[in-house]
């Protein structure tokens, strides 16, 4: 197996606020190894952001660590709920922002981020305002945006829940391939059980607030052909579905109030 | 997945071009009504004072107007005074919209700040500024600095108030975009901050240059020599109606005219996106 990319260990978190304290997330400990596809499902609002920001270093843990090698600490890609393509710039204006960020935009920068929006099918729109484009094309924008950054491990925030359904299972499929393809190393929260079953290799399983992490479930589906509805038609998806549901909907029975 | 499609103008149905048609009909239609108020005013006016209606030491009367602004015209007087009530007025937006950019900028960076600033804020927004116009004389003079320090405090204050609300509700998600790709506050400012609040900041503008003027006529009534301003005080000292009801008119179209200028800029900012 490869090398552990990240390693989380009993991290904690709690938000402070004047009418008291919340714990977030409480004894957080998982690996994830390079090119791994990993999953995090959970309740809403259990938490599963927090961990993303975490491990992005925008806060830090109250306690426990958060270990990664050097050079992955410097090339986490984030992609957010939204797009957030800004409507003063260009698709590859929008796309140049974290080099441009950064102060590593370079002849060779913008020929990537070129040859991303050719692969990605939306190069001609690369001199387009993003009013032009469909919520499933911004979205791919935006996913070059990260992209363009050349990360080696990819954190995903819930990145298709802004789409309607059609595009969602478009852009899901489209984009989990592409990362796939890369070999780049990624951790997507979603609440939608199909999407993680269908995209990841590793699903874990988060309890409501404060999080503990309930189970891990590894995945393997024996696909059929490559389209894009494949993993959802795998003989074993509905299996891991109602394994998956059980675990969460165990989770929201157990909530005192509703 | 497609919406970029733009409508591609074919030949119209007879129903499109009857819309059309009936869009363009409406617009002339307020084009024409609009001068028409204006003339009939005009009329009303001029034909009041000619039947002696109402009486022309008081209320003057568009001929009296005309040929009292002719006068102007030719005395030099009306280049001299709209210049400098101008030139006042455009120093004064310029410095407010400079340093209301400055300070909600530097207020909106440390949260500190502009917690410990807000009531001297919203103090010095509501006082009536007219009321610190005999200091500024007092400190000042009654030169163009006075006159300008008043047109900036009618409007600054408000506009760092506006200006500052404006920036701090940039959307937090967009500002967590910047920080995961690695860029700090000050890149958060410049590149999100300052260029999503660009339309807001125009319209800013279109308050301040309105209240600008307004300052700097206050400031004229008060402690000027020179000015529209001062026209009308001295013109109302003296029972000049004339003179009093002619510089407010050329009030009117420099309001208008420099509101115009700022539409202006907004309508570039807008082919320009």
């Amino acid at each position: 197996m490869n090398q552990p990319i990240l390693t989380c260990r009993n991290v904690c978190f709690s938000y402070h606020s004047l009418s008291g304290e919340t714990q977030a997330l409480r004894n957080i400990s998982f690996q994830i190894r390079e090119g791994e596809f990993v999953a995090v499902v959970g309740p809403s609002g259990c938490g599963k952001s927090t961990l993303l920001s975490l491990i992005c270093g925008l806060c830090k843990p109250q306690s426990g660590e958060i270990l990664m090698p050097d050079h992955t600490k410097a090339r986490i890609g984030y992609m957010l709920q939204q797009d957030h393509l800004f409507e003063w710039r260009t698709i590859l204006k929008n796309i140049l922002l974290g080099p441009e960020i950064n102060g590593t935009l370079t002849r060779a920068k913008e020929e990537l981020a070129l040859k991303l929006l050719n692969d990605y099918g939306l190069y001609k729109f690369k001199d387009k305002k993003p009013g032009e484009l469909s919520g499933g094309m911004r979205q791919r924008a935006a996913l070059i945006r990260t992209m363009v950054m050349e990360p080696e491990l990819l954190l995903l925030d819930e990145p298709f829940s802004a789409l309607d359904y059609q595009s969602r299972l478009i852009v899901s499929g489209d984009i989990g391939r592409i990362i796939k393809d890369a070999r780049i190393t990624a951790l997507l929260i979603t609440h939608d059980l199909s999407e993680a079953i269908s995209l990841s290799d590793r699903i874990i399983v988060l309890s409501k607030r404060p999080a503990t992490i309930k189970r891990q479930i590894d995945i393997s589906l024996s696909l059929t052909d490559d389209s894009l509805l494949a993993a959802r038609n795998a003989p074993e998806f509905k299996d891991y579905f109602s394994l998956l549901w059980k675990e969460i909907s165990d989770e929201y029975e157990s909530k005192t109030c509703t | 997945m497609n919406t970029n499609q733009k409508p591609v103008p074919e030949e119209m149905s007879p129903a499109q071009r009857l819309y059309i048609k009936k869009h363009r009909q409406h617009h002339h239609f307020i084009t024409i009504m609009r001068f028409l108020v204006l003339f009939l005013f005009l009329l009303v006016w001029e034909l009041a004072a000619r039947f002696r209606l109402i009486d022309t030491f008081f209320f003057s009367s568009p001929s009296l107007v005309a040929s009292y602004f002719l006068e102007m015209l030719k005395d030099g007087s009306f280049a001299a005074n709209t210049g400098i009530t101008v030139m006042e007025t455009l120093v004064s937006f310029f410095l407010i919209t400079l340093i209301s950019l400055l300070a909600a900028t530097v207020l909106w960076y440390s949260r500190t700040l502009s917690e410990i600033f807000e009531p001297y804020l919203v103090v010095l927004n509501s006082l009536p500024k007219s009321a610190l116009a005999p200091l500024f004389i007092v400190w000042l003079g009654t030169g163009i600095d006075t006159i300008i320090v008043a047109g900036i405090s009618v409007a600054l204050f408000g506009s760092i108030i506006s200006l500052y609300t404006v920036f701090k509700s940039t959307p937090e998600e967009k500002l967590k975009l910047i920080y995961t790709l690695g860029g700090g506050r000050f890149t958060a400012l410049t590149k999100v901050v300052l260029p999503s609040s660009i339309p807001a900041i125009l319209s800013n503008m279109k308050v301040n240059v309105g209240l600008a003027l307004v300052g700097v006529i206050i400031g004229e009534f008060l402690a000027a020599r020179r000015g529209l301003g001062y026209l009308i005080i001295y013109g109302s000292q003296v029972f000049q109606l004339n003179m009093v009801i002619t510089s407010i008119i050329i009030l009117c179209v420099i309001a208008m005219g420099l509101y115009q200028g700022i539409q202006y800029l907004e309508h570039l900012y807008k082919k320009k996106k």
